[in-house]
C-alpha cells in the first residue's frame, strides 16, 4: 500500500507535471533547432513568436466562444489553432521578408542574425502587449480534468490523489501526433528531404536544383506551427502571460542545446532532460521518504535540492555543463 | 566647509522663516503621499479624504482662533526612498509644513521619518503604512499611523486557527516585504500559540505555473495552506494549483487575497475556507461615507478613511495641545485618539474643537473607530469571514 502511494504521489506532483513541461519544451525548442539546423542562427525571437501565435489563438477563441461553438469537453482554443498558426505563418514569413532576407543576402555571420532575431523579438513582445495587454488571459475551457483528485481518492482507496488535467493529456497527445508528422514530413517528402540536403550542405543542395527560397519559407511554417502549438498548449495548462512566453527562452534553448542543436529528435530528449530536471531538484521528497522509510528514518526535513525560487538556475546549470562538456549535445548536433 | 556652513545658515534662516509662518494666520500641512508609482490609483482619493478633514475644520471657523490649514502636496513615490525623502525636505524646509499627513508605503515613510522628520521634529501619522518594523523605529514620539501594523494581522490570522483549533499549517507567502512581514508577524504569534509551521515557502508573483511550488507545499503537509499574497496574482496561482492537486482544500487568507474575483472564479473548490480582512463598520464610516459621496470621493477606495482620519487627528492634537506645531501635536495625539473623553465622528471636527477650546476631553472615533496602541499605531478591525456558496460571509469582528 505504502508503494502505491509513493508512486501515486510522485505520479501527481512529479511525473504528470514534468511529462507535460517536457512535451511544451519539446515543441519550442523542435522549432529552435529547425531555424538552427536550416538557417544557421539561434532564434530569440522564439519565444515570443509563441506568445503571438497563442495571442492569435485566444482571440479565435474568444469570438468562437461568443459565437456559442464548442467542442464539448475539449477546449475550444484546438478549434482556434489553424487560425493561429496561419496568421503566425503569415507574420514570420513577412518578418522573414522585410527583415531576415536582407542578412542572408548579405551572408551575415550567424552572430549578426542572433542580434537581429533579438531585434524582432523586441518588436513582437510589444505587438503582443500592445494587441491583448499585459495580464493573463484564461482561454480553457471544456471539462477540466481527466481525472480529479479527488475522484482517484474515491476509486482507489488509497490517501494519495492523483489528478491529470485534460490540458496534460491533451499535450501529451498532441505533442506525439505533430512530432510523428513532423518526422514524416521530414523523411518521406520532397520537400522534407530537400530541407534536410539543404541543412546538411548548402552548396551542394543549391548545385542539386533546390530552391533555397522555398525551403526558408516552408521553414518558417514549420517554425510557427511548431511555436503557436506549443504556445497554446502551454497556455491552456498553465495560462497565458506574454512575459512568461519570453521566460520561456532560456528552457527551450536549454533544451535545444541539451539535445544538440539542429538534431530533432535531441530537441524532444532535451526538453524532457530539463523538464524532468527543474521538477524533481526542486521538489520536496519529504512525503516520499515518509512512505517508504520505517518510521526511525522518516525525515524532519523537507529533503529539497532546491528551493522553487531557483528553477531557472537549473536550466541554466545543465546549459553551461552541456556547453563545456559536450558543446554537440546528447545527440551530436553541430557544436553552438 | 565652507558649503557646509553655507547650507547650515540657509537651513537655519527657511526653518526661521517656517517658525514664521507656524506663527501666522495659516498652518500649513505636508500631504505626502505617492502620487506617482506603483499605487497611484489610490493617492488621489487618498489626499482628497485628507484635504476634506481640513476643509472641514477651516470651514469650522479654523484652528486655534482661526488659523486656516493648508495643505501641501508632495510626491513620495511609493518606492524610490530618495526622491521621498527630498519630497518630504522640500515640504519642511522650503514649505515650512507643520506636520505632515503620510507617507503611504512602508519604505518611503521608514526613509522620511528617520532622515527628515526625526531631524526636523516634525510629526508623521500615516494612513497606510502596515510594516511591523515601523513599530520599533526609533522616531522620538513623532510616528503615529492610522493603519493597522501587519503584526497585529499576524496575532489576528493566529487567533482564528486557535479558534478553529488547528494546529499544523503550511505557509506560503509573496515574496516583497509585505509578504515577508506578514509571514513573520503571523508564524511568529501561531507559534507562541503552540501551532506548527510545516513550512514557510516564499512564491513569486506573475509566474504562469506554481506547480513546483505547490509540490513542496503537499510535501511538507498540513492541515490547512496560509496564503500571505495577492488575489491576481501568486496566491491565486498557488490556490489553484493546490486545489487542481488535490493537496490542500481548505485555505486561510491574508488580506491580500481579499477579492470578489476570485471567490467568483474558484468559491465552489474553496468552500469553508476563511480568512480576515481589515474593516470598519459602524456609526464613523457611514458618516464618513455620507460626507465623501458629497465631495466626489468614492468612500470604499482604500485607506480613504485612514487618510481623513491621519489629517483629523493632526489638527486635532494641535487644537488639544494649544499651538500649531508638532511639539504640541506628538504630545497630545494619543491623548485626543482614545479614550476618556467625548466620542468625535467625522464631521464633527468643528464640535471637538469648541469643546478642546473650552479645556474639555475628546476621544476620536472617526472613520475608522481610531483606538492608537503601543507605539502610536491603529489596533485595527479584522473581519473574519468564511466562504460559503461562492461568497464572503462574516463569521466574527476581531
Amino acid at each position: 500500500m505504502d508503494i502505491l502511494n509513493t508512486l501515486v504521489l510522485l505520479a501527481n506532483f512529479v511525473f504528470v507535471p514534468a511529462i507535460a513541461y517536457g512535451s511544451q519544451l519539446a515543441l519550442g525548442a523542435l522549432g529552435v533547432t529547425l531555424i538552427y539546423g536550416i538557417l544557421r542562427f539561434s532564434n530569440f525571437a522564439h519565444g515570443d513568436t509563441m506568445a503571438f501565435g497563442t495571442m492569435v489563438t485566444v482571440l479565435v477563441t474568444w469570438l468562437l466562444q461568443s459565437w456559442g461553438v464548442s467542442l464539448g469537453p475539449l477546449p475550444t482554443a484546438l478549434l482556434a489553432l489553424p487560425f493561429g498558426i496561419a496568421v503566425t505563418a503569415a507574420l514570420v514569413l513577412w518578418t522573414d521578408r522585410v527583415v531576415y532576407k536582407f542578412y542572408r543576402k548579405q551572408k551575415a555571420k550567424p552572430v549578426i542574425l542572433v542580434i537581429v532575431s533579438m531585434g524582432v523579438m523586441f518588436v513582437m513582445n510589444g505587438l503582443v502587449r500592445f494587441i491583448i495587454g499585459p495580464d493573463d488571459q484564461r482561454f480553457a475551457d471544456g471539462e477540466r480534468f481527466i481525472i480529479g483528485a479527488r475522484d482517484f481518492k474515491k476509486m482507489t482507496g488509497l490517501d494519495e490523489g492523483l489528478a491529470i488535467k485534460t490540458s496534460q493529456g491533451l499535450t501529451v497527445v498532441t505533442a506525439v501526433l505533430v512530432v510523428a508528422a513532423l518526422f514524416w514530413f521530414l523523411n518521406h517528402t520532397r520537400t522534407g528531404k530537400s530541407m534536410r540536403a539543404y541543412s546538411d550542405n548548402e552548396d551542394l543542395a543549391l548545385l542539386s536544383g533546390i530552391n533555397p527560397e522555398r525551403v526558408v519559407a516552408v521553414t518558417w511554417i514549420l517554425v510557427a506551427a511548431l511555436a503557436t502549438v506549443a504556445g497554446v498548449l502551454y497556455g491552456l495548462d498553465k495560462s497565458f502571460k506574454p512575459f512568461t512566453y519570453f521566460q520561456l527562452l532560456l528552457p527551450i534553448f536549454a533544451s535545444a542545446i541539451v539535445g544538440g542543436l539542429g538534431s530533432p529528435l535531441g530537441a524532444i530528449a532535451g526538453g524532457f532532460v530539463i523538464a524532468f530536471s527543474e521538477v524533481t531538484i526542486t521538489y520536496a521528497w519529504k512525503k516520499a521518504a515518509g512512505y517508504i522509510l520505517p518510521e526511525s528514518l522518516a525525515p524532519d526535513g523537507l529533503l529539497q535540492l532546491l528551493a522553487v525560487d531557483y528553477k531557472f538556475a537549473v536550466s541554466f546549470v545543465i546549459l553551461v555543463v552541456v556547453l563545456l562538456f559536450k558543446p554537440t549535445g546528447l545527440f551530436k548536433g553541430k557544436s553552438v | 566647509m565652507k558649503k557646509l556652513l553655507l547650507a547650515t545658515a540657509a537651513t537655519a534662516l527657511t526653518a526661521g522663516a517656517a517658525m514664521a509662518e507656524g506663527h501666522g494666520e495659516t498652518v500649513k500641512m505636508g500631504v505626502i503621499l505617492g502620487f506617482t508609482g506603483p499605487i497611484e490609483s489610490l493617492t488621489p482619493a487618498m489626499a482628497d479624504s485628507a484635504e476634506l478633514a481640513m476643509k472641514e475644520i477651516n470651514d469650522a471657523g479654523g484652528l486655534l482662533g482661526g488659523k486656516m490649514l493648508e495643505a501641501v502636496r508632495a510626491d513620495s513615490t511609493c518606492v524610490d526612498a530618495a526622491g521621498a525623502t527630498a519630497a518630504a525636505e522640500r515640504l519642511i524646509t522650503s514649505d515650512g509644513v507643520a506636520a505632515i499627513m503620510g507617507a503611504d508605503c512602508s519604505g518611503v515613510t521608514g526613509a522620511i521619518l528617520t532622515n527628515v522628520a526625526v531631524p526636523n521634529g516634525i510629526v508623521m501619522v500615516s494612513p497606510s503604512a502596515t510594516s511591523p518594523g515601523l513599530s520599533t523605529v526609533e522616531d522620538n514620539g513623532l510616528f503615529f499611523r492610522t493603519a493597522p501594523s501587519d503584526a497585529r494581522q499576524g496575532v489576528v490570522l493566529s487567533d482564528i486557527l486557535m479558534d478553529k483549533d488547528i494546529k499544523e499549517v503550511a505557509v506560503t507567502y509573496t515574496n516583497n516585504d509585505y509578504g515577508k512581514g506578514l509571514s513573520d508577524s503571523f508564524i511568529a504569534a501561531y507559534e507562541e500559540a503552540g501551532g506548527t509551521v510545516t513550512i514557510n515557502a516564499p512564491h513569486e508573483d506573475g509566474k504562469a505555473d506554481y506547480s513546483a511550488e505547490v509540490g513542496a507545499l503537499a510535501s511538507a503537509g498540513g492541515d490547512v495552506l496560509v496564503v500571505l499574497g495577492y488575489t491576481d496574482q501568486g496566491g491565486r496561482g498557488v490556490i489553484q494549483g493546490a486545489l487542481d492537486t488535490g493537496a490542500f482544500d481548505t485555505f486561510m487568507l491574508g488580506d491580500g487575497m481579499y477579492g470578489d474575483q476570485l471567490v467568483a472564479d474558484l468559491g465552489d473548490d474553496m468552500e469553508g475556507s476563511f480568512g480576515a480582512v481589515p474593516w470598519s463598520e459602524g456609526e464613523g464610516t457611514t458618516a464618513f461615507a455620507a460626507m465623501a459621496v458629497d465631495a466626489d470621493i468614492n468612500p470604499e477606495g482604500a485607506y480613504t478613511r485612514e487618510s481623513y482620519d491621519a489629517a483629523a487627528l493632526i489638527a486635532l492634537a494641535m487644537a488639544a495641545g494649544g499651538e500649531a506645531t508638532s511639539a504640541a501635536a506628538a504630545s497630545k495625539l494619543l491623548e485626543v485618539a482614545n479614550a476618556p473623553g467625548e466620542p468625535i465622528l467625522p464631521g464633527e471636527l468643528g464640535k471637538a474643537l469648541e469643546i478642546l477650546a473650552n479645556g474639555g476631553d475628546i476621544d476620536y472615533v472617526g472613520a475608522t473607530n481610531v483606538e492608537l496602541i503601543g507605539p502610536g499605531e491603529a489596533a485595527g478591525t479584522y473581519r473574519e469571514y468564511v466562504i460559503t456558496g461562492s461568497a464572503y460571509e462574516t463569521e466574527n469582528i476581531r
